[in-house]
């Protein structure tokens, strides 16, 4: 009875949160797994995806980015875990002591196969060259569902000067919404919305964008893997057949409006500016820019 | 964070909707409260220091029963009201079924049209209500009024069922079973004048549970024989008696005893209920609030012993909650009910107000040191929100798309605190466990299946209805209790576990309804569903709403679900038109690799068994050569 009253805090519940980690810097075990027969150590609160790349075994995926909370919705990297009756998301799984992990199993690869080919019958992966090479690496025929299957086509969203969302293009890997909320921007002007099939990135009731919280930092379109979310010079180029990205030039340089001294890269083609964007690693942006280093840079080139 | 909010703004009828949802919560709910202790940093814009998301599911219920819609404004003064971003908040409004975003009639008549009500005429009750009230989906009575289709109102005992509901000051809802057409059109007629009586929704016990009465019963023993209303009729007839037991043995007695009964879970899932408990126990000392969690969304097509529960005996669920609660150290309990069970949900509020009222529940019960609050929480028509994590995220306010596991609830659950989360019958055999002991009720029933077990037996069976029995008899035995088959009386095949169960044929009739007997055969007896198909019945149209049951379930979230149920229903769409892409053959081996996937990579217990009823039959019947 008495461990009763020792039973505190207040029963307000807390806002929901990734489990607690260890802190960057402090110290951490080295946990041994053997990953497709090979012993590898990899340190304590890392993934199965962290220990397959230390072996240099190359993982499918979609929904992950270093710098956002792993949400394993795609699906496209899960791995042989022995003793577990389904496949499990490498992306988010952690690595514990004496795990015995297959990547590369005949089950592995029909799993992997068949959610490439649900993808790419269902949605527009033209301008997806990542999941282009998947589909190719594992032999995915998505044509296999015959014409008529179900899929996410519409035109495309264009409701301002700076991008353009082609949700036909959207394989529903959350991470613009991430990127939009707590992972980055903490803006949340969109979220995931509907359910099933019909599920869809939106703005509250489908409002232009325009009229939402959203503050065009561009954000999403840094993350991205598909091409859905691009930057308005770029869809109207694309259109045009006049973007190429073999003859660009990418140039890193420090954005020139305030003191946190982002680093750009300033993708240019025919000398004139075309798009620009941050390196993920890079340790103050993260990938990350404002409105300002992404989009204000009109005033570098003449008026054509 | 600045809340961004469009120009909309909310009538005074939907504000004073969503303000009397919030005082409600915030007197007797847990409104987070001004007074949170925070961590020195104080809240600078004079509001509450913590979001109020936890609030946002009762209060688009609120919008919705008010106003029979939940207009851009009302979202907008709600967000506010919540702290929440509105396109977070439209996120989770879109998610729900009972939800609507467009402007609509005040007056819904939700049909059944799913297995259990198709072996009794749901197909012809719709084709009837299509020609006299239009197509479903369209308003009908001058725009007053519409109907839909609907998956399981989990009234499969009393097929076919309806489920009236009408928006506005007083919000009523009605269930019809079994329903007409004149009785579902006089009913609507009812609503759109506003007088919808509520009073035909009382359990009949010789209809929903036909062995009431009967003096073997445990489970049921109290169904049909005591009001359920009265907490005096409870005790009188032992309730109470296990909590008080409990409190004198002490909670880790309490879970030993719960551990030797080998009491497994009844939701489907089978999970030793005495384990999570355990778990959830060990971490008293670890300064995190622990949770009790009832799983009473029961959505399963097929289910309904749960409801029949909640109806009939609501104290026996509070009093295996209240004990659950005792044992892991809980001090705030949930019970999270579909939104398609109005009656359910007001019995259960009933008795709550009843128990607290005498220090049943609430502050230093009976006079101990220990205190438990349990809160309701009603769905809003989302089959997936059974799933348990996916259900911890509906009432922490998120849209409800099940969290990968690990972690487990009893690490991670409700709030990303330790929980224990157990189905309603599960809650319900813990007062019988408490009262004879661990080691009694290990020994009834078989070596690995202990105890007592309810099966909803539906379809066309002579006395549809909830059975109780001792683990052990076969499929043969329960239908004879039930009366033998009914129909055409020559019986075709037999679903256990519901859709995401399996099928058997009559020639497996002899195998015991246990946990290990089913699984001798491939198939699960998930949450007790056993529903009868006479030869009269056309499987191919059964397993083709199943697959279009999962197709409008799935949450949408990983790749395999998301796709794979469309992928799937559109396959068999092919082969009962008998255009199959290629021959049938290839379209069988196309099924079963995508049932693989989906099996092998979904997220939750939804994908992966998505087609495990479905294959079930092709392997049993040569339904498409």
């Amino acid at each position: 009875m008495s461990e009763q009253l020792q039973a505190p805090s207040p029963l307000i519940p807390i806002p929901r949160a990734p489990a607690p980690e260890i802190p960057p810097g402090a110290s951490r075990r080295e946990i041994e797994v053997s990953i497709d027969g090979k012993q590898v150590k990899a340190p304590e609160g890392a993934t199965i995806l962290d220990a397959s790349r230390k072996l240099g075994i190359e993982t499918p995926t979609l929904c992950f980015l270093e710098t956002l909370t792993p949400v394993n919705v795609c699906r496209g990297c899960v791995v042989e875990l022995e003793g577990s009756r389904a496949l499990v998301p490498a992306c988010s799984r952690k690595v514990e002591a004496g795990m015995v992990i297959h990547t590369d199993s005949e089950r592995v690869r029909l799993s992997r196969r068949v959610v490439l080919e649900f993808l790419a019958s269902s949605v527009d992966v033209s301008t997806a060259p990542q999941l282009q090479a998947y589909l190719k690496r594992y032999g995915a025929r998505a044509e296999k569902f015959g014409p008529r299957a179900a899929t996410v086509a519409q035109p495309p969203k264009i409701d301002n000067e700076l991008y353009v969302r082609d949700y036909a293009k959207c394989i529903l890997c959350y991470k613009c919404v991430e990127a939009c909320g707590v992972d980055a921007q903490n803006t949340f002007a969109i979220g995931v919305a509907g359910r099933g099939f019909h599920a869809h990135i939106a703005t509250e009731f489908e409002i232009p964008l325009t009229d939402s919280a959203c503050v065009y930092c561009g954000n999403c379109i840094g993350a991205c893997p598909t091409g859905a979310l691009v930057g308005k010079i770029e869809y109207d180029m694309r259109k045009a057949g006049t973007w190429d990205e073999s003859r660009q030039a990418r140039t890193e340089t420090i954005c020139p409006y305030c003191g946190v001294g982002c680093e750009l890269t300033v993708h240019s083609q025919n000398g004139q500016i075309v798009k620009v964007s941050s390196p993920l690693d890079h340790s103050v942006t993260q990938g990350n820019l404002c409105i300002k280093g992404r989009f204000g840079w009109q005033f570098m080139q003449p008026n054509k | 964070m600045d809340l961004h909010l469009t120009a909309e703004k909310a009538s005074l009828e939907e504000q004073a909707a969503i303000d009397a949802a919030l005082k409600k919560q915030e007197s007797e709910g847990d409104g987070a409260s001004p007074a949170v202790a925070t961590d020195g940093h104080a809240a600078s814009n004079g509001l509450p220091p913590r979001s109020k998301r936890h609030l946002l599911l009762p209060v688009l219920h609120a919008i919705q029963e008010r106003m029979g819609w939940i207009s851009p404004g009302a979202l907008n003064y709600a967000s506010l009201q919540l702290g929440l971003p509105p396109a977070e908040a439209h996120g989770v409004l879109s998610f729900y079924e009972m939800f609507s975003r467009k402007p609509q009639p005040r007056v819904v008549a939700h049909v059944c049209d799913d297995i259990a009500c198709m072996t009794h005429g749901a197909g012809s009750l719709c084709a009837e209500l299509e020609r006299k009230l239009g197509h479903s989906g369209s308003p009908c009575l001058d725009g007053k009024a519409i109907w839909q289709r609907t998956s399981c109102l989990g009234l499969c005992e009393r097929a076919p069922a309806a489920l009236i509901t009408a928006a506005g000051e007083t919000p009523r809802e009605r269930v019809i079973a079994p329903a007409q057409e004149e009785s579902i059109s006089s009913a609507v007629a009812e609503a759109v004048g506003g007088k919808l009586t509520e009073q035909i929704d009382v359990l009949d016990p010789k209809v929903s549970a036909p062995q009431a009465g009967q003096p073997q019963l445990r489970l049921l023993r109290r169904v049909g024989q005591a009001d359920p209303a009265s907490l005096e009729h409870y005790r009188r007839s032992g309730g109470y008696h296990a909590l008080n037991k409990a409190f004198e043995w002490g909670p880790e007695r309490v879970i030993r005893e719960v551990i030797d009964s080998k009491l497994l879970g009844r939701g489907g899932a089978a999970f030793p209920a005495g384990k999570k408990w355990e778990a959830v126990h060990v971490q008293r000392d670890s300064n995190r609030p622990h949770y009790v969690v009832c799983n009473a969304d029961e959505s399963e097509p097929g289910t309904f012993k749960d409801r029949i529960l909640m109806e009939g005996d609501p104290f026996a669920i509070l009093e295996g909650m209240t004990i659950a609660a005792f044992a892991v150290g809980a001090k705030k309990g949930y019970i999270y009910i579909r939104g398609e069970y109005p009656f359910a949900a007001k019995q259960l509020e009933k008795a709550i107000r009843t128990a607290c009222a005498q220090n049943l529940l609430g502050k230093n019960i009976s006079g101990r040191e220990f205190s438990f609050d349990i809160e309701i929480r009603r769905g809003a028509g989302a089959y997936i929100c059974g799933e348990e994590t996916a259900l911890f995220n509906s009432i922490e306010g998120y849209r409800g798309e099940p969290r990968n596991k690990p972690p487990f609830p009893a690490q991670s659950g409700l709030f990303h605190q330790p929980t224990v989360v157990n189905n309603v019958e599960t809650l319900v055999n813990v007062p019988e466990i408490i009262l004879n002991g661990g080691a009694a009720y290990a020994r009834i029933g078989t070596a690995n299946s202990a105890g007592y077990r309810l099966f909803c037996v539906s379809g066309h069976v002579a006395r549809p209805g909830i059975y109780e029995v001792s683990f052990g008899p076969t499929i043969r035995n329960v239908i004879e209790i039930a009366g033998g088959v009914g129909g055409t009386g020559r019986l075709q095949a037999v679903l256990l576990g519901g859709a995401a169960g399996s099928f058997v044929s009559p020639k497996e009739l002899d195998t015991p309804l246990t946990f290990e007997g089913t699984r001798a055969i491939g198939a699960t007896l998930g949450s007790g569903v056993v529903m009868l198909f006479d030869d009269s019945v056309d499987l191919k149209q059964i397993l083709l709403r199943i697959a279009a049951f999962f197709r409008s379930e799935t949450c949408g979230q990983c790749v395999p679900c998301r796709v794979g149920t469309t992928r799937q229903e559109e396959l068999l769409q092919r082969l009962v038109q008998r255009k199959p892409l290629g021959s049938n053959e290839q379209e069988s081996a196309l099924l079963k690799e995508m049932a693989q996937a989906m099996r092998d990579a979904s997220i939750c217990g939804l994908g992966q068994t998505a087609s495990g009823a479905i294959l079930s039959a092709m392997d049993r019947w040569s339904l498409f050569s």
